[in-house]
């Protein structure tokens, strides 16, 4: 008798993938569409907030035309999707830019903003999981649990004023709101070339430690309540999937074997923990993105958060729909990246 | 000579229903034999054997007035010595390899964990040892066997792999719980027979633990039969047939025979008298 | 007491029996985890506070009084200090609870009815009308929720009408989903059979037969909800697209006090302090609930 080993391994992971792209371009397309339905019913007239109140009849019907307005509905959905393709995403009427060139220019401030509260958050989340699922019942778990539901419990903008006034103005321990001091703020401008648009990447390949710091005083404080929302997620879902894990019959085997405890947990259930708790942390990655938004306007942090809101202030739609779209799009990815890192841990999904 | 020797064990459960007593004051000594424990599910069989290993999960607790494994009282060691008693000493095969491997670690890295991590070999000295591990299991191309995931296996595979990795540090004590219950029927007679084979080679003490009478009375020494989580008989195998006591005479009839009458099968009776 | 006996009988006469038997055990369950009883005491008072909020409250919750304003907590008569308007912020606190409960409120019938409807249809009928409501469900699913309800807000307008409507229209997918995995399991059951030979048709079918079914989990689903729509209704508020001013919400009264943040701490902290413990209270007893539910998670 002979195992029967499949013969090629890789012809259903690619058959896999091919599954997760087709819904990947679904849920795109679906994206594009909720958007431009609300960019349609919107109240204000597009064509008047382009070209103002005392246009003359043949300027509107112009900027009409130009825009697209007068085909029907299908077509307009059409050209709006043609060009979201082609990376414009519309323009900005506040500014007059286009909304694509603004969020990329915003957007890596958010990402290594959702990015350090994500590590923050794994570091301290599973850990804490790991602990409260070995010990059910016990003080530990009872602490773990509660300090994972007030992060759940808390709203993050309030948590940043709070965190603000503590930190910042009783204690003085942080840099206020903003990417750096006011005094760095210029030098950065004109002395560190924007390669990844992350603050600490680029003063780091700058060279510029004394920003380097400052840039980190000042990212600790968002980051770190950011990361706490993060943790108290992560660690929730690591206790459940670990309990889980510890109840099935694998781990018997191991502790027959003699294993020592550490080994269990962290060796033989872990490694089974970790296929569904990837998927968590992406998405947790991916509310951080959205978390952000408030965060942002109270740290003054000009990320994609910042612009959204700002834009949403002004009535300014094209920026605020084409962000939307933006921050649409990286969850879609996100997701997609974890679909696939998943494939990879998981022997029997490949 | 006496292996292991357990007195009035029990084991219970403090759940919101109540205190669940799953074993309920089971006495029994094993030498360098077989031994059957059969009984419906809910006897109280797999916790007696689990509790030899001390491996009730809380909130279980496992009380007993004695429980000697080869001189040492088990209940009385720290979880640091039971821990050395486990693989070498006292091992356990499970009712289903689908659960009882870990399914996202290749069959050869769970089968040479022990070489590797107690008895600190290098890899290619535990990759020998296991690839005669699989061999003694009549498995035919180990090398690919080692390279493969627990859901690649057959069940058949998987518990010979399973038994393998149970008898590399040649146990004094094996316990099987349902070994081949999981198992296709056709595959079940090869698996007991390498079972039986390695059991007798190595001369270990077997606990076998079975809803099957036959095939316990086929396989084993000596027979306890439980009910309710007691022992409501023991008997020498050979004179299962003549067992005495209602409740495994009822559990003899309720199997159908080759040339028996084509019947209903008759149910089994059930006495609250033979918990007491 | 024999009532408890009653309800502890391990061989119960009836359904109803068994089926209150195994409530109670689950309350005893409940009771034994002092969290989820906590939560279930701060749920109690809001509904209290909010109920009797006229009579507790010490002062009017509109009325300026510009000479007062800005005074520290524990002042005479202001236990938790006022805003800026020289409002009482107590009593604009116990005032709020009574928006957050109505737009808990209406957030817990209108979502869990859309989804309902949305995951009902689409495990009955099957095939592509299944396909393209599941797909929908996954494109909304896949939109960051806070910032779609924005988007919905800016387009609607600001007020709390619209926050209410655009959290509905972003909190249907889940349940939509339960109803559904819920509908496929009772789709094919011979009492559908049964109803459907007595000549009854699909609306009635559903909404009769199969909608009943799944209200129980979609509802558990609604509790543990909760507290993530009090935080996106502050949100809402917090960044003006919520209530409006001079109504006594939550959020709207931290965005107001954010000016004050460093000289006049209380303004801000106070109400938040409000919405981090009636979501706190929602989420102790959600998560009691779910390990009382859901006996795998409880791990014992």
């Amino acid at each position: 008798m002979t195992a029967s080993l499949p013969s090629s391994p890789w012809a259903g992971r690619l058959r896999g993938l091919g599954a997760a792209l087709f819904s990947l371009a679904a849920t795109l397309l679906g994206l594009l569409f909720v958007t431009f339905i609300i960019g349609r019913v919107v109240p204000i007239d597009p064509v008047l907030a382009i070209v103002g109140e005392r246009a003359t009849e043949a300027q509107i019907a112009a900027t009409r035309t130009a825009l697209g307005l007068d085909q029907p509905l299908w077509q307009q959905f059409l050209i709006f999707v043609g060009n979201a393709l082609q990376g414009d995403l519309g323009t900005s009427i506040r500014t007059g830019e286009p909304v694509l060139q603004a969020v990329s220019r915003a957007f890596p401030a958010t990402l290594e903003l959702a990015t350090l509260a994500t590590i923050i958050g794994v570091l301290a989340g599973v850990p804490a999981g790991v602990l409260a699922a070995t010990r059910p019942g016990s003080l530990a778990d009872h602490i773990v649990r509660l300090v994972g539901l007030m992060g759940y419990s808390m709203p993050v903008f309030w948590l940043g004023l709070i965190g603000l006034l503590l930190f910042y103005g009783v204690l003085g321990w942080v840099g206020g709101p903003g990417r750096l001091d006011a005094a760095f703020d210029m030098m950065y401008e004109f002395e560190v070339t924007p390669v990844s648009g992350m603050i600490l990447i680029d003063t780091a390949l700058a060279g510029r430690w004394d920003m380097f710091v400052n840039a980190i005083s000042h990212l600790i404080l968002p980051a770190g309540l950011l990361g706490y929302v993060s943790m108290a997620y992560i660690s929730r879902m690591t206790r459940s999937f670990m309990m889980n894990e510890l109840g099935q019959e694998y781990i018997t085997t191991a502790r027959v074997k003699g294993m020592p405890e550490w080994r269990v947990i962290w060796v033989h259930a872990m490694r089974n923990v970790l296929v569904p708790l990837i998927t968590v942390i992406a998405l947790s990655y991916a509310y951080l993105l959205e978390g952000s938004v408030l965060t942002e306007t109270i740290f003054a942090w000009p990320g994609l958060g910042s612009y959204i809101t700002d834009a949403l202030m002004v009535n300014d739609m094209p920026a605020v729909l084409g962000g939307t779209v933006v921050v649409g799009v990286a969850f879609v990815l996100l997701n997609l990246l974890s679909d696939l890192l998943y494939r990879l841990v998981d022997p029997r999904a490949r | 000579m006496t292996l292991l020797s357990v007195k009035n064990l029990r084991v219970s459960f403090d759940t919101e229903a109540g205190l669940v007593e799953a074993v309920r004051g089971v006495s029994f000594s094993l030498g360098r034999e077989r031994l059957g424990i059969v009984g419906e599910s809910g006897s109280g069989k797999t916790m007696t054997g689990r509790s030899v290993l001390r491996l009730v999960r809380p909130p279980g607790r496992i009380e007993a007035e004695e429980m000697r494994f080869d001189g040492q009282d088990l209940m009385a060691l720290s979880e640091r010595d039971m821990r050395r008693l486990r693989g070498p000493r006292i091992a356990m095969v499970m009712q289903d390899p689908k659960y009882s491997l870990n399914p996202v670690m290749k069959v050869g890295d769970q089968l040479m964990e022990g070489l590797r991590q107690r008895d600190r070999l290098s890899r290619s000295e535990a990759r020998a040892k296991a690839v005669a591990a699989l061999e003694a299991v009549q498995i035919r191309d180990p090398e690919r066997v080692l390279e493969a995931y627990p859901h690649e296996l057959s069940g058949g595979m998987g518990q010979r792999v399973m038994i393998a990795m149970m008898l590399i540090p040649n146990p004094d004590l094996l316990i099987a719980d349902e070994p081949t219950s999981a198992l296709d029927v056709t595959v079940q007679a090869e698996v007991l027979s390498i079972l039986d084979g390695l059991v007798r080679d190595r001369g270990m003490g077997l606990i076998f633990i079975s809803h099957d009478l036959r095939l316990v009375a086929r396989f084993c020494d000596r027979v306890l039969v439980m009910y309710k989580g007691r022992v409501v008989e023991e008997l020498a195998a050979r004179d299962l047939l003549a067992a005495r006591h209602p409740y495994t005479q009822g559990l003899l009839n309720c199997l159908p025979r080759i040339g028996g009458d084509r019947g209903p099968l008759p149910g089994l009776d059930r006495n609250a008298e033979w918990a007491r | 007491m024999a009532i408890i006996a009653w309800l502890r009988d391990p061989n119960p006469a009836s359904r109803r029996q068994a089926r209150l038997g195994q409530a109670y055990l689950g309350w005893l369950r409940l009771r034994r985890n002092p969290l989820a009883m906590a939560g279930l005491v701060i749920i109690g008072l809001l509904l209290v506070l909010a109920a009797f909020a006229p009579w507790l409250a010490p002062h009017d919750p509109i009325a300026q009084n510009l000479q007062n304003r800005l005074m520290p907590p524990g002042t005479p008569g202001h236990l938790l200090g006022t805003d800026d308007f020289g409002r009482d912020i107590l009593t604009r606190i116990l005032y709020g609870a009574r928006i957050t409960l109505s737009v808990i409120a209406l957030v817990a019938v209108t979502a869990p009815l859309l989804g309902l409807i949305i995951g009902t249809v689409s495990g009955y009928f099957g095939g592509w009308v299944d396909g393209v409501l599941m797909r929908i469900t996954d494109i909304f699913l896949a939109f960051p929720r806070l910032i779609l309800a924005l988007a919905l807000v800016a387009v609607l307008g600001p007020g709390i009408e619209n926050a209410v409507l655009a959290i509905a229209l972003t909190a249907w997918p889940p349940y939509a989903r339960v109803a559904r995995a819920e509908t496929l399991t009772v789709r094919n059951s011979d009492y559908i059979a049964a109803v459907r030979l007595q000549g009854a048709g699909s609306v009635r079918v559903i909404w009769g037969h199969i909608m009943p079914m799944c209200l129980p989990s979609v509802i558990i689903r609604v509790t543990l909800d909760m507290a993530g729509v009090i935080l996106i209704a502050a949100g809402l508020g917090f960044l003006g697209l919520g209530a409006q001013p001079p109504l006594s919400e939550w959020g709207l009264m931290i965005s107001a006090g954010r000016k004050y943040l460093f000289e006049q701490w209380w303004v801000a902290t106070m109400p938040g302090l409000a919405i981090f413990i009636v979501s706190l209270g929602f989420n102790l007893l959600g998560d009691g609930l779910r390990d009382v539910l859901d006996p795998r998670s409880a791990g014992k």
